[in-house]
């Protein structure tokens, strides 16, 4: 007979049952109703739907823009984290608590005051506009818009685990004549990436899935700064559930290629820890 | 002289973690750093390596100032105490780390790193990644990559404070020899007098960022300059007397003491060893009863109560334990051997004193 192992938690089944129902109620299920409400669409149908021409520029829109801004975020959120958990500074928690503020703040917020910001009229954006960059209304707006969402996804996780960095690490290195680049490169670099990849990946699916900021900041013009997620709110405007849907599989397929394409890369980044 | 130190002091802040510290260690030699903790040791350590800066003095290394070198410059092994190696890196590119920094040919440092897996029995681990080893391997891998790039100083900071007991006496031994195979000066620091007597040729004694003496091992166990260190190293009985008519005098103890002038306080040592006990009630001088015996393999420590209450520390050897027929409670006739004024005269303690009341050696002495 096979040893039963000792589980601390009671009762697996209870717990993976409640687990799978859980699941199911609140993404399994709607999922799955969303791919059967596209696949009523005739092959045809559904092709004509998903690559008309608008759709395609949405799409590029989106991920496009999700990319950028969540490599955006990766660059700079390492270095605010960086920053938050390396140094002590004066104002060190207000900045550290201004991190979550894009968590908390209505994204439809967000957007009205981003846009009034990089307006040509806006505080920042009568220095820019003139300068020819246009932070409202144009793409540079959605991936600015993008990238204020996804801040706190990369620092938040990559803090804990910048504070559990040894510094006799680093030391280590230098006893070693590294210099501190070389240490940098060869040593933090390498050890910080998987975590990086994870919070990359985590504002990227933000990005993608965003659409209170967006609707404002961008304009919404068509082949130019719509996005994916509002052009599936027109189709349902005009009662085209079927255009609807189709688009957001394609959307949904589209990001959970590139979701897994993302955990490769960071299982791959990671394999000495296993 | 391998490393010399000459005045050397740390502040942190306002805190002084090490005061005016001289001393050297000898081309060859393998020396421990001893203290309690916050002792200051491991901050000695770290100047020697450059990753502190003294705040006073000048350290030396192979005769050559090395106040204003820098850490990456200075040519020492360290190997820290939680090993910090590079999880990122599999074994044979954590020891080869610090040659490539060092632009040694490819074909060098494949043959130096196949010497090191060699010397330190890690062969066939080189592809593994740190997570994947046991802590002696760890701690192993981190004495190959500071040894790689063959330093002129080896500095080891608690390196077996992180290990099993059993382990941890593995790997003293293996030091030994391995400080005998490549005879690399080698410095390490330590909180356990045990493992510092054991392992070094000399010790230096820190308490409180003061050195307090620095010896071969026998001569501050036999030699202390003060008492911290007498009480330090080993274990000590310690009793503060009063002066009577040349004799000082503690409940019904009682240590001649003729040089000393009536109503002096005194502090007297004497280690467990010298506290002799018999079942025959009219051999010593003193009773006692037998409250507790700890077994601590070949030797037994003995938790002895005087009547009046003061509790006296001995150590004696299973076969003695065993011929005197000793139980827990019973009653026993105890003298007192050889004890110690710790008070200082001139740079050290007086030598150790012979109780005046000396009786015929007990039986153990003749086993």
């Amino acid at each position: 007979m096979a040893e039963k192992k000792f589980n601390p938690l009671p009762g697996f089944g209870l717990t993976m049952g409640y687990t799978l129902f859980y699941l199911s109620a609140l993404v399994l299920i709607p999922v799955a109703a969303l791919f059967l409400k596209a696949f009523q669409l005739s092959w045809h149908d559904f092709w004509r739907l998903t690559t008309d021409p608008r759709a395609l520029a949405a799409y590029k829109l989106t991920f496009g823009a999700s990319l950028l801004a969540a490599l955006v975020n990766a660059i700079f959120g390492t270095l605010l984290a960086w920053i938050l958990v390396r140094y002590e500074f004066w104002g060190k928690r207000f900045i550290d608590a201004l991190v979550d503020f894009p968590f908390a703040l209505p994204t439809a917020v967000a957007g009205l005051t981003l846009c009034s910001l990089f307006a040509g009229n806006g505080w920042l954006g009568r220095f820019l506009v003139p300068l020819g960059i246009n932070g409202a209304y144009t793409r540079l707006a959605v991936i600015i818009a993008l990238t204020f969402v996804g801040l706190p996804f990369v620092v938040r996780t990559l803090q804990p685990v910048l504070e559990n960095l040894e510094q006799e690490v680093e030391e280590a290195a230098a006893t070693l004549g590294a210099s501190r680049w070389r240490t940098f490169f060869s040593i933090l670099a390498p050890t910080l990436f998987p975590t990086v990849v994870t919070g990359f990946a985590l504002a990227f699916a933000r990005a993608v899935g965003e659409y209170g900021s967006i609707v404002f900041v961008s304009g919404n013009r068509i082949y130019e700064t719509e996005i994916a997620p509002y052009l599936i709110v027109i189709r349902l405007d005009q009662y085209d559930y079927h255009g609807a849907t189709a688009i957001a599989a394609v959307l949904m397929l589209i990001s959970f290629a590139i979701l897994i394409s993302i955990n490769w890369l960071e299982s791959w980044a990671s394999h000495f820890e296993r | 002289m391998s490393i010399e130190l000459k005045n050397v002091s740390k502040k942190f802040g306002e805190v002084a973690a090490v005061n005016s510290v001289n001393f050297s260690v000898k081309e060859g030699e393998l020396m421990a750093l001893l203290g309690p903790s916050g002792g200051g040791k491991t901050t000695v350590l770290r100047m020697i390596a450059g990753l502190e800066v003294p705040t006073e003095g000048d350290i030396f290394i192979r005769g050559k100032r090395v106040n204003d070198i820098s850490v990456r410059k200075r040519n020492i092994g360290f190997v820290f105490q939680n090993y910090a190696l590079f999880k990122n890196m599999n074994v044979f590119k954590n020891i080869a780390f610090g040659l490539k920094i060092k632009k040694w040919k490819r074909a060098d440092i494949e043959a130096r790193v196949t010497e090191l897996l060699k010397l330190l029995g890690l062969d066939g681990l080189e592809r593994r990644y740190p997570h994947q080893l046991s802590g002696g391997q760890r701690q192993r891998v981190a004495i190959a990559r500071a040894l790689a790039s063959k330093p002129g100083v080896l500095l080891l900071d608690e390196p077996f404070g992180a290990v099993d007991a059993k382990i941890r006496q593995e790997l003293r031994e293996w030091l030994v020899h391995l400080h005998k195979d490549l005879n690399v000066t080698t410095l390490f620091v330590t909180h356990d007098q045990e493992e510092a007597m054991e392992v070094s040729d000399r010790i230096v004694i820190f308490s409180k960022g003061n050195l307090e003496q620095i010896g071969a091992p026998r001569e501050v166990y036999e030699q202390p300059v003060n008492e911290f260190v007498a009480r330090f190293i080993g274990v000590m009985n310690v009793l503060e007397v009063e002066v009577r008519k040349g004799v000082g005098r503690v409940n019904e103890l009682e240590f001649p003491a003729p040089t000393q002038p009536d109503g002096t306080r005194l502090r007297i040592g004497f280690r467990p060893y010298a506290v002799q006990v018999s079942p025959d009630l009219a051999l010593y001088r003193y009773r006692a009863v037998l409250r507790r015996t700890y077994f601590l393999g070949i030797m037994l420590r003995l938790e002895l109560e005087l009547p009046s209450g003061l509790t006296l520390r001995s150590r004696i050897t299973k076969e003695e334990y065993a011929l005197l027929g000793l139980r827990d409670g019973m009653n026993l006739s105890l003298q007192i051997r050889t004890y110690r004024v710790l008070a200082r005269e001139g740079g050290s303690l007086p030598p150790e004193l012979q109780t005046a009341y000396e009786h015929p050696p007990t039986i153990a002495e003749h086993i």
